[in-house]
C-alpha cells in the first residue's frame, strides 16, 4: 500500500492538500505518482490565477498518460513550484515534499472539511481508487 | 533486420552530383533580389547510387503490415489491398487538377457522390462530407455542425459529455471547438453508467460522443436507451467511428438513435495508416444537421455533377482543395470490391478473429472484460506487474519475438491494458503464432524475467529511454565529430 500521511488532506482525483498557516499545499499523492510511471512534464498555472475546487488546475503528462490535476479547494494561487517544469521527476522521487506543485489561498474555508481524510482515502484506495 | 543509421547529410561529400535539372522548356526569370539567398543551402551533396542505396537500406528497416501481424488496437491495421493503389494512380484521378472545371472533373465528381451516399447508406446517416483529413478533423467538423446547430435554434449549450474510456480526440476536437468537456465515469466493464449520465444530462450540454463498440472491445448493450436519453434533453449524439470494423452491415449509427458519426478510412476502408498517404475522416450526419456541413458539397442534377457552395449554413471549408483525394478512391474501390456482403464479412471475421485471440490468452493474462468481445480484445498485464513485468515490457518482448506491438495503457481505466486487435485480414495460422509468443511472454515472466526487461535485443534499436526522451528531448540533428 502506497504512503498516505495522516497529517494531509485527500481528493478523489489522487491530489493531497496540506495546510500551510492560512494557505493550502497541493500535491499529487505517492498512489498517483506510481500508477503514473515516470512523469515527464508538469504544467502548472502562473501565481495570481484562480482555482476552483474539482476544476483542473494543471498537467502531469507521464510516459503513460497525461493527467488533470484537480484542486482541492478554491482560491488564488500564491506559490508555484518553479522546479517541477525543469526537474519533473521529482514529482516521483518525492511526492509529499519537494514535488509540491502549487499553495493556494482559499477563498472558501469549508472545502477544507469536503476533503477526504487519510484514512477516508486509504479504504478509497482500497476499494481500487477510482 | 540489419542496423543502418546513417543519414543522407553524412553521405555528403562536396561537389558530388546525382541528377541535372532538365533544360527549362520556358524563359528563365529572374528571382526578385530580397528572395536569392546569400550562402548555398546546407543540402547534402551525393550521387545516385549513393542515394538509391542510402534509401534501399532504410526501406530494410520498414516495419508494416505489408512485412508483419500489426495488433494494434483501436488502429484496424488490416492489409490495403494492392487494386486500391492501381485505382488510385489511373491518370484521370491522379494527374487531375483539383481546380480543373467542373466538365472536365466528372468522373472524380461522380467517385465523390457515390462515395458519400455509400458511407451514408453504410452508417444509416443522411449526408457525408468526405472532407476531414483524418478521425480527428471529422470530429472537430461534427462537433462544430452541433454547435451551429444549436445556435441555429437559439440555443447556448457550452458542455460537452465524454465517458473516461474515449480516445484522447473526443476531448481535444470537443475543447477546440469552444466547449467544455465534461468527463462522465463508465462502469467497470467500460459501458456508460447510466445513472451517471442521467446526473450530467441537462439543457447546457450541447452533445454525448461516444465509442460504439466501445474501447473495451464491448458493444454497448443499452445504446438505444442512451441516444434516447440525450435527445429528450436536447442533447446530440456523436459516435466517434474509430471502431466501425466492428458493426458494418450489422448495425448502423443512424438506427441507433446516432446524430452524427465519423469513419476513418484509413482503419476501417483500408487506406494505409502513413507512409502510403495521408487520413481521411469523413463525417455523416443526420438530415437535421445536413444544412451546415462543410462546402462544398458534390450534387447530382441528372447527369451533371457539381460542386455546390451556396450553403450559407455551412461551418466553412476545412482543408485544401476537396479533401485528401487519393483516399477517397482506395476508399471506393474497396467498397465496390467487397460489396454489401463482402463488408459484412469483414466485420463477423473481425469479431471471430479477436475473439479467438482472447479465448488462447485468457488463461495466461487477465481480460479487461469478461466476453465474448467485439473486434478487439483488451487484456491486463496486472498478474505479470506483480512480477514486475508492464505492459510496456512485454509490447518490447514481442518486437523480439516477431510481431508489433497492441496498444499499451489504453484505455486509460484498465491496468496494465494491452490492446489488441486482429483485424479480419489475418489468417488463423498468423493468429497463432501471435498467441504462442503471448504465452512464451507470460511464462518467461515467470522464469527469466530480465530477458523481458532488456527486450527488444533483435531490433535496429534496442530498448529506449523512453523517460529520458520525453524528459529531455533532443530534437536537433548536428553533425558527428
Amino acid at each position: 500500500m502506497p504512503n498516505v500521511p495522516t497529517d494531509l488532506k485527500y481528493t478523489r482525483e489522487h491530489e493531497w492538500a496540506k495546510q500551510d498557516g492560512a494557505r493550502v499545499r497541493v500535491g499529487i499523492t505517492a498512489y498517483a505518482q506510481e500508477q503514473l510511471g515516470d512523469v515527464v512534464f508538469v504544467e502548472l498555472p502562473k501565481v495570481g490565477a484562480r482555482v476552483t475546487a474539482k476544476k483542473p488546475f494543471g498537467v502531469v503528462e507521464s510516459v503513460k498518460a497525461v493527467s488533470d490535476l484537480f484542486a482541492p479547494v478554491s482560491g488564488e494561487v500564491v506559490e508555484v513550484n518553479a522546479d517541477l517544469p525543469n526537474k519533473p521527476e521529482t514529482v516521483n522521487q518525492d511526492p509529499y515534499g519537494r514535488g509540491w506543485m502549487i499553495v493556494i489561498a482559499p477563498s472558501n474555508v469549508g472545502e477544507w472539511d469536503t476533503l477526504l481524510t487519510a484514512a477516508q482515502y486509504e479504504e478509497f484506495l482500497a476499494q481500487g481508487g477510482h | 533486420m540489419s542496423g543502418y543509421d546513417r543519414l543522407i547529410f553524412e553521405l555528403s561529400s562536396p561537389g558530388r552530383e546525382a541528377y541535372s535539372l532538365a533544360e527549362s522548356d520556358v524563359p528563365a526569370a529572374p528571382l526578385p533580389a530580397s528572395y536569392v539567398r546569400k550562402d548555398a543551402p546546407a543540402l547534402p551533396e551525393v550521387s545516385e547510387f549513393d542515394v538509391v542505396r542510402h534509401y534501399s537500406r532504410l526501406s530494410r528497416m520498414n516495419y508494416g503490415v505489408d512485412t508483419h501481424f500489426y495488433p494494434l488496437g483501436s488502429c484496424t491495421m488490416k492489409y490495403n489491398p494492392k487494386l486500391n493503389e492501381d485505382t488510385a494512380r489511373l491518370a484521370g484521378f491522379a494527374r487531375l487538377h483539383p481546380l480543373v472545371p467542373e466538365p472536365l472533373a466528372q468522373g472524380a465528381l461522380q467517385l465523390m457522390h457515390e462515395l458519400a451516399g455509400d458511407l451514408a447508406e453504410i452508417a444509416g446517416m443522411d449526408a457525408v462530407s468526405l472532407q476531414p483529413a483524418a478521425g480527428a478533423q471529422g470530429e472537430f467538423a461534427g462537433v462544430l455542425m452541433i454547435r451551429a446547430y444549436h445556435r441555429s435554434q437559439g440555443e447556448k449549450r457550452t458542455k460537452v459529455l465524454v465517458p473516461d474510456s474515449a480516445h484522447g480526440t473526443n476531448p481535444a476536437s470537443t475543447a477546440l471547438a469552444g466547449y467544455e468537456v465534461v468527463e462522465v465515469k463508465s462502469q467497470p466493464n467500460g459501458e456508460v453508467d447510466l445513472d451517471e449520465l442521467a446526473r450530467h444530462l441537462d439543457t447546457d450540454v450541447a452533445a454525448f460522443m461516444i465509442t460504439v463498440p466501445n474501447t473495451l472491445g464491448m458493444f454497448e448493450p443499452r445504446i438505444v436507451e442512451i441516444t434516447e436519453m440525450c435527445h429528450a434533453k436536447g442533447v446530440q449524439v456523436y459516435m466517434d467511428g474509430a471502431n466501425l470494423n466492428a458493426i458494418l452491415g450489422i448495425t448502423r449509427p443512424g438506427d441507433l438513435g446516432f446524430d452524427v458519426c465519423h469513419f476513418n478510412l484509413h482503419k476501417t476502408f483500408t487506406t494505409p495508416h502513413g507512409g502510403g498517404g495521408p487520413g481521411a475522416g469523413p463525417v455523416g450526419v443526420k438530415t437535421h444537421l445536413e444544412p451546415f456541413l462543410p462546402v462544398p458539397v458534390v450534387t447530382k442534377q441528372e447527369d451533371r455533377y457539381a460542386l455546390d457552395w451556396k450553403r450559407p449554413k455551412s461551418i466553412g471549408k476545412l482543408q485544401a482543395f476537396w479533401g485528401n483525394f487519393g483516399m477517397l478512391v482506395r476508399a471506393y474501390a474497396y467498397i465496390r470490391t467487397m460489396g454489401a456482403d463482402g463488408l459484412r464479412a469483414v466485420s463477423e471475421n473481425a469479431i471471430l478473429n479477436a475473439n479467438y485471440v482472447m479465448k488462447r490468452l485468457e488463461k495466461v493474462y487477465d481480460i479487461a472484460v469478461p466476453g465474448p468481445c467485439m473486434h478487439e480484445c483488451v487484456l491486463s498485464a496486472r498478474r505479470q506487474k506483480k512480477l514486475g513485468v508492464t505492459a510496456t515490457d512485454i509490447a518490447k518482448r514481442l518486437l523480439d519475438l516477431g510481431f508489433y506491438a497492441p496498444s499499451t495503457y489504453f484505455p486509460l481505466i484498465v491496468e496494465e491494458a494491452l490492446m489488441i486487435e486482429p483485424t479480419e485480414t489475418e489468417a488463423k495460422e498468423t493468429l497463432d503464432q501471435f498467441c504462442d509468443a503471448m504465452i512464451q511472454i507470460a511464462r518467461e515472466t515467470e522464469s527469466s524475467a530480465a530477458l523481458i526487461h532488456d527486450a527488444p535485443v533483435t531490433t535496429p534499436v534496442k530498448r529506449l529511454d523512453q523517460t529520458k526522451a520525453a524528459r529531455q528531448p533532443d530534437l536537433r540533428w548536428t553533425r558527428r565529430p
